[in-house]
């Protein structure tokens, strides 16, 4: 287990390198930068404004230094939000994001685990078909339909919550955003724990379960629960990650202050270090989450605990 | 064999096909997409308006069967019928293009993978697995903004980043190829690697492929729409219902129609495209044959 655990962060090492690597180059190396403006200025202070950023000297430097920087922790200074850390914009937008995420992750896996062992329990009939249809109809409505939608009905029609906007601590502004973006993985998980809870319930031991007779409620949770779970856990790897960059949408719509709205500005005004810095962060938190759902998966799954 | 029934005579794509012909919803699907598909070419074709010409005696007329607009206009006066159309026609061609890409990249990568195995297979994968904890949409994002939104750009982007679940899918079923007798046969006869995996893999790979490719294609869409959505995808005043999506959403309190018809459209082309790959790739699993899980 710990050579699994330390196999797996000596891989993470190399692969944030990579990340970090890529958007550097590709920021650095195309035409046009961060302080490219249609008003001239004196080239003295242009200059001046590269050399404070180091604009000015060789992109092989400007990378060690960033590379130096980034392994002690440290983002940089942002460009465009003037005596500000790219550590600070991270450390307001967060809590935004980790909020709306939590409780949209949340929704998704309470409704859809529910709706999808209603439906395994009678496959074919209402009861399966009505929640798989809707299921369907969640998957093929992307979040930056749904959210308008959302906001057209409940924030403009019926005024029961805000249409946008944040302040914190207030649950009224949390639920539209993450309810909006827990509607896809609800459906997604329906699925998947439908047919997986189909699978499990078709087994010998469930029979042999029942035929001990153990009520149905024991034989669901004590002997179908563990295998429904798990293909489960492993979609919660990508599902995670998908939550984590789709929140960049439900800012976009809510108008949160996220870190995903801080990215969104900070590549179309070129802000270097804002746009590295985060996509270091989602890099960094994709493996991390991955990795903890991979330990879930061998928590489940004795035989992946013994080969690993 | 003529005016054979269903038997085991019958070859997999003919079975495929009566399978799906047996499912209501695949055919209703795909009929729906066709319709769709010859409105969004014909249309534009044929309606007087164009999708760029702004009236400003015509702005925001609500959707009527009289008056020539059918599903009224837009904040410029512009028909909604035929940029919804110039929308769908957008979506497709993404969608289908891109699919393209991945899937040429995706088959290709994964075959080689699989079929040379070894050191090969451990370092391709490999690639993969870093490039699954790349996050994307950020990339894209980034891609986009630096080379000027053009308009290639959003193939090449799209078509690049999803191409690895196909990769994995490939792989995987190459390794069960690679043990069937007609390859040794075929390597007995001295046949060298890369024939070997354009004439005797990739072919049995066609049925999953085509799956997987139809179920990428509304990934794609998706994916497009976003960007547009974002701002980030075609120019105006060309339209994508992704970029027609952001325009109702800003139009939406006092004409919610100009959000509800593209947003519908989209719904629409990626549930019909959800249901054609599933209901294909039941229908080319041949453990399905009894309807087991319907």
């Amino acid at each position: 287990m710990l050579r699994f655990l330390l196999r797996r962060l000596l891989i993470a090492v190399p692969t944030l390198l990579v990340i970090a690597t890529l958007a550097f180059m590709l920021l650095h190396l195309t035409p046009g930068g961060p302080f490219d403006s249609d008003k001239v200025l004196v080239p003295q202070i242009q200059h001046a404004i590269e050399a404070r950023y180091h604009l000015d000297e060789p992109v092989w430097r400007q990378y060690a230094r960033y590379l130096g920087e980034l392994a002690r922790g440290d983002f940089g200074p942002s460009f465009q939000y003037r005596n500000t850390s790219v550590n600070e914009l991270i450390a307001q937008g967060l809590p935004v994001d980790a909020t709306i995420g939590a409780v949209a992750m949340l929704l998704a896996l309470a409704l859809g685990c529910t709706a999808g062992f209603i439906a395994a329990t009678r496959p074919g009939s209402w009861r399966d078909r009505l929640p798989m249809g809707v299921a369907m109809l969640g998957i093929s409505l992307p979040v930056f339909v749904t959210a308008p939608l959302l906001i057209l009905v409940f924030a403009m029609r019926l005024h029961w919550l805000p249409a946008g906007d944040w302040v914190a601590g207030s649950w009224r502004h949390v639920l539209l955003p993450a309810v909006a973006l827990a509607l896809p993985y609800t459906a997604y998980i329906a699925r998947i724990v439908r047919s997986a809870a189909i699978d499990a319930l078709a087994q010998p031991y469930i029979r042999g379960a029942r035929a001990k007779g153990l009520p149905p409620r024991l034989v669901v949770l004590r002997h179908a629960l563990r295998p429904t779970l798990m293909p489960l856990v492993s979609f919660l790897g990508p599902a995670l990650a998908g939550v984590l960059t789709g929140s960049i949408v439900v800012e976009q719509v809510f108008g949160l202050p996220g870190i995903g709205h801080l990215f969104v500005t900070g590549a179309l005004n070129r802000d270097y270090t804002v746009v590295t810095g985060i996509t270091v962060l989602y890099g960094a938190l994709i493996i991390g989450l991955n990795l903890l759902v991979d330990l879930c998966y061998a928590w489940l799954d004795p035989r992946v605990r013994a080969r690993a | 064999m003529s005016g054979a029934t269903a038997g085991p005579a019958d070859g997999p794509w003919r079975r495929c096909a009566r399978r799906l012909r047996a499912r209501p919803g695949a055919v209703a699907a795909a009929a729906l997409l066709a319709l769709i598909a010859a409105a969004a070419v014909l249309v534009p074709m044929l309606s007087p308006f164009d999708f760029a010409t702004p009236s400003w005696t015509e702005i925001f007329r609500a959707p009527a069967l009289r008056g020539g607009h059918l599903f009224g206009t837009d904040s410029l006066g512009r028909d909604l019928l035929v940029r919804v159309m110039w929308g769908c026609r957008i979506s497709l061609l993404v969608g289908i293009a891109a699919s393209l890409i991945s899937v040429v990249i995706g088959a290709a990568w994964g075959a080689v993978a699989g079929f040379v195995g070894g050191r090969v297979d451990g370092t391709l994968m490999r690639i993969v697995d870093v490039l699954y904890t790349v996050p994307f949409i950020p990339f894209v994002i980034v891609l986009e903004v630096l080379f000027g939104r053009h308009f290639l750009m959003v193939f090449i982007a799209i078509g690049a980043v999803s191409w690895l679940d196909i990769a994995r899918i490939v792989r995987g079923q190459t390794l069960s190829i690679r043990e069937h007798e007609y390859i040794d046969a075929a390597r007995a006869l001295g046949v060298r690697t890369g024939a070997m995996i354009w004439r005797h893999v990739l072919p049995n790979l066609g049925g999953l492929v085509a799956v997987y490719a139809t179920l990428a294609i509304p990934g794609i869409i998706l994916f497009e729409a976003l960007l547009s959505f974002l701002g980030l995808g075609v120019h105006a005043p060309l339209a994508s219902l992704g970029s027609l999506v952001a325009e109702g959403a800003n139009e939406m309190q006092a004409n919610p129609y100009l959000l509800v018809i593209p947003a519908t459209f989209l719904a629409a082309i990626i549930l019909c495209l959800n249901r054609l790959g599933d209901a294909l790739r039941d229908a080319l699993d041949p453990r399905h044959e009894q309807g087991r899980h319907d």
